[in-house]
Order: structure tokens, then C-alpha cells, then sequence
């Protein structure tokens, strides 16, 4: 089994790639690449993304082709794909950081600032909160309701459809956490970042 | 909930960990790969290296000791000392750490920090603030402590939000050493004048420190070094003990 790790100059996935490869082992062959053909031809794809919902918006499109590919693996042919952090929030139809950012409208919805009910709440959110799981998620077989996560961003996804929401955290309010939408996936923490829960989340996505 | 973070951090020079865990079980007891996934094993809630590495020919040990760690630990890791440019953080980052702390680049010139929390997202910048009292205020320190440029600490603090930093950490230079516990009147006064959050550092004796820096100082995060190195207090009783006073943390 093949799994891409898209790199395509969004900010650091080191550890996305370390967290892959320490759970692959040598059962399944991780790839970094933004080759599309690479992309086409692998079984599960993972949308890293680190900065702002623009940079990682921007980034995307610079790679020729990339945004359509991606589609075709998702939304044709609908193969499983992973999004981290904004590589979540990009399924959004627009974003609200930096500027209104257009995304790839996967799953319908906006992007906007974590309401911190004026300075109560600190922004970014950063560290460990425990996951709510509302939805029973295959990426969350074998994770106890109320397991930390590793979070660290401002924004958050708000769906329009209530029904994709798998789990959610409290900072300030409900904060979607987790999403499936038939074979898309994503989650706002970092499994990369969430020790053995984490990883087990990576393990998870990779057994599908 | 959002859970307050226990951070161990461990001094690093020419690739070796000065002051360590003292465990009788260690094979390598100056490895700071080893002595991370102690950390993070035993619950850390993130990792901190501090590279002391005074001579520049010896500065690329940091990027091995860092690559290394973070194909081990899979918790945050965040990584100071020397820091001088984005080309420093882009290394630092690319070798494995998720968090790059910059303290004398920082208070030399702001642009570092605008322009690396623009290029790679504030998330992953920390400013490390480290402060002296001088009468009634605090002023800033670079080089290691060995510079005194008066600029007045909580001001600073403010503008390195401006500027993007994502997170503080902000260390006493009063305290750190001396294990009589935080300066909680500078964290508090940072704390309640920036909208980030502030990782308190310098001066831990005991876990009741923890406890005040986290509930006085209002810090999000508690930064420690000896404490946990000559295994006086494991992360594990630390946190059972911030647990039982009341403070909310990651078990």
C-alpha cells in the first residue's frame, strides 16, 4: 500500500512524515511528494497544513494541477484522504484569515476566527484538550471518549452540515475537532503531535 | 477543557545534555534523544532543548540531536539557543522541531520575527523573553542573560504579539537557578497584558512553584529543568499534584 504525504510547501510536516513512517514501519511505503501522478496512483492521501488558511490556499494552487488532482482522488474517485489542521480547514468552501480565501469546497462551510469572548480565552488555542467524540469515526477505533489531543490554531472549521461532525473540543465554545465525510477525514488536532493516541489515530486512517 | 502544560526542558551543548537525568538506567546519560523519550514517555506535555553551544563550529550538532529526537518522540518540541535568522528556524524546523524559541535575534531585530511567523504560521514561534528587574520594572536581557538593554520587558511582550510570535516564554533572570519558585508578579503582568500564552520559566524548587505560576501567574504552560533531572519529582507526580490542586492537566 502506497500512502502521500502531499508536500507542497505548506510549512513544516516533519513530524507528519516522522508520525507516518514510525507507524507504517516497513508494511506500507509513505511517500512525500507533490508528483500528481504519484498522487493518482496511491491508495490514501494526507493534506498536511501549517500557517495561515491564504498561505496553505496559495500554496496549493502554485503546484499546476495539484487542486485537481486532489479532487479527482477525493471526490471521484473517492479514495480516503487525511487533513490535518488547515489541511482540514482548506475542505471548507472560504476562509476568513489574513483576507476571504476561496477553498476547495469539499465539504461545505466557512473557516473563521475562534470567538476568545474578548480576551477570556487566549489565542492560539495551544496544547491538550480532550476530544468529545459525537460521531463514531473509523479514525477513532479503538479511542476512548475524552482522550487529549494536541491542538495549536485560531481558527476553526464551521460546517454547514452538522452530520460530518465526528468530534468536537471546548475552547470558548464546541470547537469542531473531527470530521468524516464519507472517505474524507480530518481532524483539527495534531495526531502527529498527540503521543500514542495520536499515532493511533494515524494507524487507524492508514488500516482503512 | 484546555489543559495547562508541564514542560521539561533540557540544556544541550555540543550535542550532549549538561545537566541531565540523573537514572541509574540510562546507557547513554548524556544523549538528549534518550533523556526526551524519558520525558515524553513518562507524560511530558512537550519537550524543550536549550542549546548552549557556545562555539559556531559546533552548532550544527543541535539539527542531529533534533532530527533524531523527533523521529522518537511524538509529542511538541520545541527548540532555542543561537537562534539568528529565518535560515536558522527553516533548519531547525526541517530537521523535526515543531516550536522554535528566539530570544537575542529577537530583541535585536523584530523583523525575524514577523517575518518567520509570516513564512512558516505563528504556531510554530515562540519568543523567549528574559527579564531582570530593575526598581519598579523589568527590563530585558540578551546573550544569555550577560546584556542588559533596558527595554522595558512588558512592553516588549506586547510587541512581539504584534509581531506574530505565537506563544512567550518568559523567564526570570532573578530566579532562574536559584529554585525559590517563578517571579509571579512579572508572569502575571505579561500574562494579563498579551492575548497568547505564556510558558513561565525560571526558579523551580518545588511542584508548589508549578502551582503558582500556573494560578498566580497565570501562565498557560510551567517550564522546569532541575526538578525533573535528578529525579526529585517525575512529570508523572508533578501533574498528580497540579491535579490535586485544582489545576486542569493532561493525564
Amino acid at each position: 500500500m502506497n500512502v502521500t504525504i502531499v508536500d507542497y510547501n505548506s510549512g513544516n510536516i516533519s513530524s507528519v512524515i516522522n508520525s507516518f513512517k514510525e507507524v507504517a514501519k516497513d508494511k506500507v511505503n509513505i511517500e512525500v511528494t507533490s508528483d500528481l501522478n504519484k498522487i493518482k496512483s496511491s491508495d490514501k492521501v494526507v493534506l498536511p497544513g501549517q500557517g495561515s488558511f491564504k498561505s496553505c490556499v496559495d500554496a496549493l494552487n502554485k503546484i499546476n494541477g495539484l487542486v485537481d488532482t486532489l479532487s479527482e482522488f477525493a471526490i471521484t474517485n473517492k479514495k480516503p484522504l487525511l487533513g490535518i489542521c488547515v489541511g482540514l480547514q482548506m475542505f471548507a468552501d472560504i476562509g476568513y484569515e489574513e483576507t476571504e480565501t476561496k477553498g476547495l469546497g469539499w465539504v461545505s462551510g466557512k473557516v473563521s476566527k475562534i470567538d476568545n469572548q474578548n480576551g477570556k480565552y487566549k489565542l492560539p488555542h495551544i496544547g491538550w484538550n480532550q476530544i468529545n467524540i459525537v460521531k463514531e469515526s473509523k479514525i477513532f477505533k479503538g479511542i476512548e471518549n475524552n482522550s487529549h489531543m494536541y491542538f495549536v490554531h485560531s481558527y476553526e472549521f464551521v460546517p454547514e452540515d452538522k452530520n460530518v461532525v465526528s468530534a468536537t473540543t471546548n475552547y470558548s465554545s464546541n470547537i469542531v475537532c473531527s470530521v468524516e465525510k464519507e472517505n474524507i477525514f480530518g481532524t483539527q488536532f495534531h495526531p502527529e503531535k498527540s503521543d500514542k493516541i495520536g499515532l493511533q489515530v494515524i494507524n487507524n486512517f492508514i488500516n482503512l | 477543557m484546555l489543559k495547562n502544560r508541564i514542560i521539561p526542558c533540557l540544556d544541550v551543548k555540543n550535542g550532549r545534555v549538561v545537566k541531565g537525568i540523573n537514572f541509574v538506567d540510562l546507557q547513554d546519560a548524556g544523549d538528549p534523544v534518550e533523556q526526551a523519550k524519558i520525558y515524553s514517555d513518562g507524560g511530558a506535555d512537550e519537550i524543550c532543548f536549550l542549546d548552549i553551544t557556545a562555539s559556531s563550529e559546533n552548532r550544527d550538532t543541535i539539527y542531529d540531536v533534533v532530527e533524531r529526537t523527533s523521529k522518537n518522540c511524538f509529542v511538541p518540541l520545541t527548540v532555542g539557543g543561537g537562534v539568528r535568522n529565518v535560515e536558522d528556524i527553516n533548519k531547525l524546523l526541517n530537521c523535526g522541531a515543531d516550536k522554535v524559541s528566539i530570544n537575542t535575534a529577537a530583541v535585536q531585530n523584530s523583523k525575524v520575527v514577523e517575518e518567520s511567523s509570516k513564512k512558516f504560521g505563528s504556531q510554530c514561534i515562540v519568543v523567549a523573553i528574559d527579564a531582570k528587574k530593575n526598581s519598579n520594572k523589568w527590563e530585558i536581557f540578551t546573550h544569555g542573560g550577560r546584556n542588559n538593554t533596558g527595554i522595558d520587558a512588558i512592553e516588549y511582550a506586547k510587541r512581539m504579539e504584534d509581531c506574530g510570535a505565537g506563544e512567550l516564554l518568559v523567564t526570570s533572570m532573578d530566579r532562574d537557578g536559584t529554585q525559590v519558585g517563578y517571579d509571579i508578579k512579572l508572569m502575571s503582568k505579561i500574562s494579563s497584558k498579551v492575548n497568547i500564552p505564556v510558558i513561565a520559566s525560571g526558579g523551580v524548587g518545588n511542584l508548589d512553584h508549578l502551582v503558582d505560576g500556573i494560578k498566580l501567574g497565570n501562565a498557560s504552560a510551567v517550564l522546569a529543568a532541575s526538578i525533573f533531572h535528578y529525579g526529585k519529582h517525575s512529570i508523572k507526580e508533578a501533574k498528580e499534584y497540579l491535579e490535586s490542586k485544582g489545576i486542569p492537566v493532561r493525564i
